[in-house]
């Protein structure tokens, strides 16, 4: 059961259980809705970026599995406070580990405890939900974002 | 007595590992196994018998017609229809209904008529239903069901109108095990003249089916939910209604004569049969039917049943275990859902254990929104399964509970 604790890191579990930045922003400057179909996990993203393109405060609400709500909580821990471009480059380098067996290309920090989804295909787009909807909300796209 | 360890023998893939772990097959509702003899069955059509059905008067041709018809025989026979006329091979309960809502329903509906359908059904008895209302105007109704999973029967009355042009209604709900007193409901629906098609999709490989006693208009079902391969299923209908119904798709073998100016059609069945057919699916089906009854669906129900009630009590034990789905009559389905874990967390580490069980919306999303949970876990238990294997499932489960405690 090496591979199950792995992907169910004490990190994992604890951000699914206690998620950060838990809420909506009611003064939003960008939003987006995010859902997978297949497994019916819904999240809704709240973000203030101000004229500097900073990211001040980013907030999300929805219900779903416990990868897709520890990888918004820890998303929503690492973006704040972050530009848009490093946080585009964040996206990139997740995504790469998730879909290049785990590898881990740049300094992700917390999020690599997320590495171990790789090894999970059926489980990938649970933990990248969060990080499609974040760059729907930046593209301003209107509609709800599906990783289908 | 079902002989499980003799049974089991004949199923290869029931012997395999996944994860290193001895497969532990729990997704049963949605698709069954494949015994050997049909598995042989297909590879000794492709290998020795194949040729296209209908057309040739060389000998391989009669051969694969013969075959074919042959399968047809057997289904007619084991869903106790009056001719083989009125046995449609389909690609599967889905385009059964499809079938009978495109060519049957909706050129009798018009705007304000109604079409009756239950709480608990799968997508593929909703949706083809909503295509007929938005074509034609007509209305979808659904009866309701009660919080343990029983459909509102004595509602019906009152959801039976001079506008209700059918009532399609699953025989055994996919997603939560309830069994429909069809015979009941059939009687109920013909007392308001109002035909009825059952989705016998999950029924048919758990309960013996006798389509004449039912007295059901139309009953439709999947090959591959009785053991028999994919892409191959059943419309049974009634000759007078089939007869009277257009065809669904036009193409060869479903046409007497062709010509520009005019095109005559078919006998029955193969007037609904366009185009070549899935012929091994067929045969593969017939073969996965001789399986069945050899063994005996009064017997595999009654090993079933008793899997179901062990793994109900079993499953009550877990903490935090909440089923969806108790009601008075059920097939060997448990749906649940738990306080610690997602349903897709509890699959992923139930298939790390080597088992699986389905998790999600199991097609019937309306459901899931009467129960108000995003989605489930499912159990879906066959006659192959074993006592020791819900004993390993029910381990797996307190896993769950360990990781998110």
């Amino acid at each position: 059961m090496a591979d199950l604790r792995s992907l169910y890191q004490e990190v994992i579990v604890d951000h699914t259980k206690s998620p950060r930045n838990f809420g909506v922003i009611d003064t939003a400057t960008h939003h987006a809705e995010g859902y997978n179909p297949l497994c019916g996990d819904k999240l809704s993203l709240f973000l203030k970026i101000n004229a500097e393109h900073i990211i001040e405060d980013i907030r999300f609400i929805g219900e779903g599995c416990s990868i897709s709500t520890a990888s918004a909580s820890l998303m929503t821990e690492t973006l704040k406070g972050k530009d848009l471009d490093h946080a585009t480059a964040l996206f990139h380098a997740f995504h790469h580990m998730l879909t290049h067996d785990g590898d881990c290309p740049n300094d992700l920090g917390k999020l690599a405890v997320l590495s171990g989804v790789s090894e999970f295909p059926a489980r990938i787009k649970c933990a990248t939900l969060a990080w499609h909807t974040f760059e729907a909300a930046i593209a301003n796209k209107l509609a709800a974002v599906s990783t289908e | 007595m079902l002989d499980i360890a003799k049974i089991r023998a004949d199923f290869p893939i029931l012997h395999r590992e996944i994860h290193g772990q001895p497969l532990v097959y729990l997704d049963n509702a949605a698709t069954t196994q494949k015994p050997q003899c049909v598995i042989d069955a297909l590879t000794h059509y492709y290998q020795d018998e194949n040729a296209n059905i209908h057309r040739g008067v060389h000998y391989l041709s009669m051969e694969a017609t013969r075959l074919y018809e042959h399968a047809r025989e057997k289904v007619k026979n084991f869903i106790h229809a009056a001719s083989v006329e009125e046995i449609i091979f389909v690609r599967g309960t889905t385009e059964a209904i499809n079938l009978v809502a495109q060519s049957f329903v909706r050129s009798q509906v018009t705007k304000g008529d109604e079409i009756l359908i239950t709480a608990m059904e799968h997508h593929a008895n909703i949706v083809p239903w909503q295509f007929v209302c938005e074509q034609t105007g007509a209305v979808l109704k659904v009866l309701p069901i009660d919080q343990q999973g029983n459909l509102l029967v004595e509602q019906l009355a009152a959801y039976l109108t001079p506008r209700t042009k059918i009532c399609a209604i699953t025989h055994i709900a996919n997603a939560i095990g309830t069994v429909n007193p069809i015979k009941a409901i059939i009687a109920e629906c013909h007392a308001a003249g109002v035909p009825v098609l059952i989705d016998g999709a999950q029924a048919i490989a758990h309960t013996p089916v006798d389509v004449q006693a039912l007295d059901c208009d139309f009953y439709a079902f999947s090959g591959h939910k009785l053991l028999g391969p994919t892409g191959i299923g059943v419309l049974y209908g009634k000759k007078a209604l089939l007869a009277a119904m257009p065809p669904y798709q036009g193409g060869g073998d479903m046409i007497r004569t062709v010509s520009f100016e005019k095109t005559t059609f078919n006998v029955l069945p193969h007037k609904f049969e366009a185009g070549t057919p899935n012929i091994a699916g067929a045969i593969g089906l017939g073969v996965a039917i001789d399986y069945l009854q050899c063994i005996g669906l009064t017997a595999i129900n009654a090993y079933e049943q008793q899997l179901l009630r062990y793994a109900t009590a079993s499953i009550l034990e877990i903490p935090g275990v909440r089923l969806l789905g108790t009601a008075h009559e059920k097939a060997s389905i448990l749906a649940f859902v738990m306080q610690s874990a997602h349903p897709h967390d509890i699959g992923t580490i139930l298939d790390q254990h080597g088992i699986a069980i389905r998790a999600g919306h199991h097609c019937a999303m309306p459901l899931m929104a009467f129960f108000n949970v995003p989605a489930s876990a499912r159990i879906s238990v066959s006659f192959y399964n074993t006592f020791a294997e819900i004993d390993c499932a029910m381990e797996a489960l307190s896993e769950v509970n360990k990781i998110f405690a």
